[in-house]
């Protein structure tokens, strides 16, 4: 199929949806296919690893190998699998709840590790799937869930700073209601050799409609990705959380067990011979 | 009196060396052609604090440990009161004790040991580099007979590299050691051996599961370090890369679980090893690796619990979350190594069923025969190489879709491997029908349970699921499980000798338990003695649960940290 051009459609598969109409995640599966199409990949090269929630549900709308795990461990998967398996490219794909909350140490860790693959987060600052508890991101005064009825009163996570200060070297933030610019990012994020990192503003139009004035919001701010740290920091001092852009796109050298096969298996009892 | 085996206690505080004299006496004598092997019991304490290496050498192979020790060398009696209970004197013993530590403690006496004073320190003191464990050494050595040119080849691999100097400094003082040994009474010594004639190997069951792993083709490894598991990963670490795979740490035990089930899922037959807490952690994520057909290997180094309980000590207490511990109907395999030796076997097995079977495996190893060393013959080779039926490319054209969770008579699928064309599909936790699509129809789960339950039911795990041994025309059997198993073997042998004749079942494969099997081996016996090292007696509730056992069935279990012992097994088998 080398010498055809390829289509996002040829990246998605014939399954419909869970998600509600109007869930920024459909336009976070059509950038990724856009993507796919653009860098021409071919389907069965690319693995789309996902946990819990609604956009963790992504893999099984593609036609690429999939693994939608158990809720937080995408990230693990997806290290063991690119470790394993350095040929592929894998994306990994999850919500706020499932990367922040519950699988929030694996989030700092890979930051740190810096295994070559891209991880797509879509923040809707709610838990969708369990009809509508604040996660990580929530607004601590927001009172819209009966399981924290004065608000969940928590300073809220802040995943870009989150991401650089644990050690990522590819941080970006989209909005779902522009998927040109999250296609160009996931382009560059893929193209990016280590951790990329991309925090999508995706609404949640069930259980926080007030979500749909993102539109207005959102403001084109990191047009020039930072190379280094510290100036990304201070561009993160200022940010409102809807700034959207490559923040950061710094040298990076990703993270290779060294394996270099120098002696036959039987070769190996020989340490305990006496 | 020569005799054919002799038990010793090396015991010392604060960085006194004994696990190193222990290691190089026991490879010492395996070289003058002797078996045996080596225990260690530790404190809690990161360096330093109480240890003891706690050998057991003899003429034939022993792979169990006797019930006391014929020889206890005590450099000083710091915290003794906590291990006591794990050094039981033969009646007739010897402590050999420096007298700087003050007098023997009362609670170290009530066998009536003989008792000998010899003061280590003093001796290492006078030799230029000298040490006390290898003064130690060389005392040992001399009461039990081991030519002392043994030691120094031993010590010369040791201190390779390190100059004359200090190999002359150990041998001054063995010598001061052999010196010392002269004129003591009530020695126990060793019949003469003759030097084996073909390869031996002195390894501890934590390496052998690392080789077993390697042999059965595991080449990707996600580890987190637990005591006393992390010598398996210690090992794995360098020398899976010499053969191609790598290794890598984890920040928990929830990533090394996903990341060797997202390995294997590229196709790398993968492993993690782990202990009781980290088990607990991993599993929900073992549930997925059977939900998701994704093979995995888990080996638990056993310890005593519950929660942090004791970690250096050894305890079988993992059966009940082994086997139940995964939430839904979630049919899998356990094992459990049945000797120090045996972890290589097992574990290599266990790579075998995991892989032929797309399931996980939990390999029920412990603290007494994953820390403990031991000499074999060189093992044979064996068979089993991980080998998973994978589905071939197709082209898109053909246009059949793949079924990755087709319904076939095994139950086992074809699985394709990430960059086969025509082969993609999405692996899931959710139940799902035979394309792997997310699926709540009665049907299909159904059709799924019975698929994953019918794999493991139907595979033919051939004579390894136990080892039988004993007296076909038995009145009692005893069955056991894991490192209770050559204790148990040893109390049969004894048992024997005053002319009880006994059957051994020592189950490998713990579950699915081998019901026909099992009934087969026990049938004629009158008595049943089921023996375990834990509180609750879970491998004898196992077997209730599965089977009726015939006849009167009786249970010997006991939590550590003293491990079972043989004289335990066959005063039961004797009570009548």
């Amino acid at each position: 199929m080398d010498a055809v051009v390829k289509k996002p459609q040829d990246y998605k598969s014939d399954l419909k949806p869970v998600w509600c109409p109007g869930c920024g995640d459909y336009s976070v599966l059509a950038s990724v296919t856009r993507s796919l199409a653009e860098l021409d990949l071919d389907p069965h090269t690319v693995a789309l690893i996902s946990g819990i929630g609604c956009s963790s549900r992504l893999p099984a709308y593609s036609t690429l190998y999939g693994f939608h795990a158990v809720h937080g461990r995408a990230l693990p998967v997806a290290t063991g699998l690119k470790l394993a398996r350095p040929d592929l490219t894998v994306l990994v794909a999850g919500g706020d709840g499932d990367g922040f909350s519950i699988g929030g140490n694996h989030f700092v860790h890979a930051c740190r590790r810096n295994v070559d693959m891209t991880y797509i987060v879509m923040d809707n600052s709610v838990y969708g799937m369990t009809k509508g508890q604040a996660s990580p991101t929530t607004e601590s005064t927001w009172t819209g869930s009966k399981l924290t009825p004065e608000g969940p009163g928590l300073a809220p996570f802040r995943p870009l700073e989150m991401a650089l200060s644990a050690g990522a070297t590819f941080i970006a933030r989209a909005f779902a209601g522009d998927p040109l610019e999250m296609t160009r990012q996931i382009c560059a994020a893929i193209a990016h050799p280590g951790f990329s990192f991309i925090h999508v503003l995706s609404p949640c139009v069930t259980y926080r409609p007030e979500q749909k004035e993102w539109r207005t919001l959102v403001h084109a701010e990191f047009t020039e990705p930072e190379t280094d740290r510290k100036a990304a920091f201070l561009r993160l001092l200022d940010d409102d959380g809807f700034s959207t852009g490559i923040l950061l796109k710094s040298p990076s050298a990703p993270f290779r067990p060294t394996t270099a096969a120098s002696e036959p298996i039987s070769a190996l009892g020989r340490q305990f011979a006496i | 009196m020569a005799l054919t085996s002799v038990s010793i206690a090396l015991t010392g505080s604060g960085g006194a060396g004994v696990m190193t004299a222990g290691q190089i006496l026991l490879d010492a004598a395996a070289k003058a052609g002797y078996h045996g092997l080596m225990g260690r019991t530790l404190g809690p304490q990161i360096r330093g604090g109480e240890s003891a290496a706690l050998l057991r050498l003899a003429t034939r192979s022993v792979q169990s440990p006797d019930d006391g020790y014929d020889i206890l060398v005590a450099f000083d009696w710091g915290n003794i009161e906590r291990f006591r209970d794990e050094l039981p004197i033969n009646p007739g013993g010897l402590i050999v004790a420096d007298p700087h530590a003050g007098p023997v403690p009362d609670i170290m006496l009530t066998s009536q040991p003989h008792v000998a004073a010899v003061p280590f320190f003093d001796l290492a003191k006078k030799v230029p580099g000298g040490r006390v464990n290898m003064v130690a050494l060389g005392l040992v050595a001399t009461l039990i007979g081991l030519d002392h040119e043994y030691l120094m080849e031993r010590l010369a691999i040791q201190l390779h590299g390190k100059g004359e100097a200090a190999l002359e400094a150990s041998r001054a003082a063995l010598d001061a050691g052999a010196a010392a040994a002269e004129g003591l009474e009530h020695v126990p010594r060793l019949h003469a051996a003759t030097p084996p004639t073909t390869e031996r190997w002195s390894i501890t069951g934590n390496d052998a599961a690392g080789v077993g792993a390697i042999q059965g083709g595991v080449r990707f490894c996600a580890a987190y370090p637990i005591t006393p598991a992390t010598d398996i990963l210690e090992w794995l670490a360098p020398n899976l890369p010499k053969v191609g795979g790598s290794l890598v740490q984890c920040e928990d035990e929830l990533a090394s679980i996903n990341m060797i089930i997202g390995s294997s899922f590229g196709g790398v037959p993968s492993l993690t090893a782990t202990s009781g807490p980290g088990l607990a952690l991993m599993m929900e994520s073992l549930g997925l690796a059977v939900a998701s057909e994704t093979p995995v290997v888990v080996v638990d180094v056993q310890r005593g619990g519950p929660s942090t309980g004791i970690p250096t000590k050894s305890e079988q207490v993992d059966l009940n979350i082994a086997v139940n511990g995964l939430h839904g109907d979630a049919p899998h395999i356990v094992t459990a190594p049945l000797s120090i030796a045996d972890c290589l076997f097992t574990t290599q097995w266990s790579v075998h069923l995991a892989e032929a079977m797309q399931t996980c495996v939990i390999v029920l190893s412990d603290q007494m025969l994953g820390q403990s060393r031991t000499i074999i013959d060189k093992p044979a080779e064996l068979a089993f190489v991980g080998r998973r039926k994978v589905a071939e490319a197709t082209n898109a054209a053909e246009a059949v879709p793949y079924r990755r969770y087709a319904l076939t008579a095994d139950g086992v699928s074809p699985m394709a491997l990430p960059g086969t064309e025509g082969g993609a599909y999405t692996a899931d936790g959710l139940e799902h029908d035979e394309f792997g699509h997310p699926s709540t129809q009665t049907t299909h789960h159904t059709d799924q349970l019975e698929k994953r339950r019918r794999k493991i039911e139907s595979f033919d795990y051939g004579d390894h699921w136990a080892l039988v041994d004993g007296d076909g025309d038995a009145d009692v059997a005893i069955i056991t499980w894991g490192s209770t198993a050559e204790v148990a073997r040893e109390a049969m042998a004894r048992a024997r000798e005053q002319g009880v004749s006994v059957r051994l079942i020592a189950v490998r494969l713990i579950d699915p338990l081998p019901v026909d099997q099992l009934s087969y081996a026990l049938a004629g016996v009158s008595r049943v003695l089921v023996v375990e090292q834990n509180h609750e007696g879970q491998f004898l509730r196992h077997l209730r649960a599965r089977m009726d056992l015939p006849g009167r069935v009786e249970a010997l279990h006991r939590p550590g940290p003293l491990g079972l012992r043989p004289g335990e097994i066959l005063n039961r088998i004797l009570a009548r």
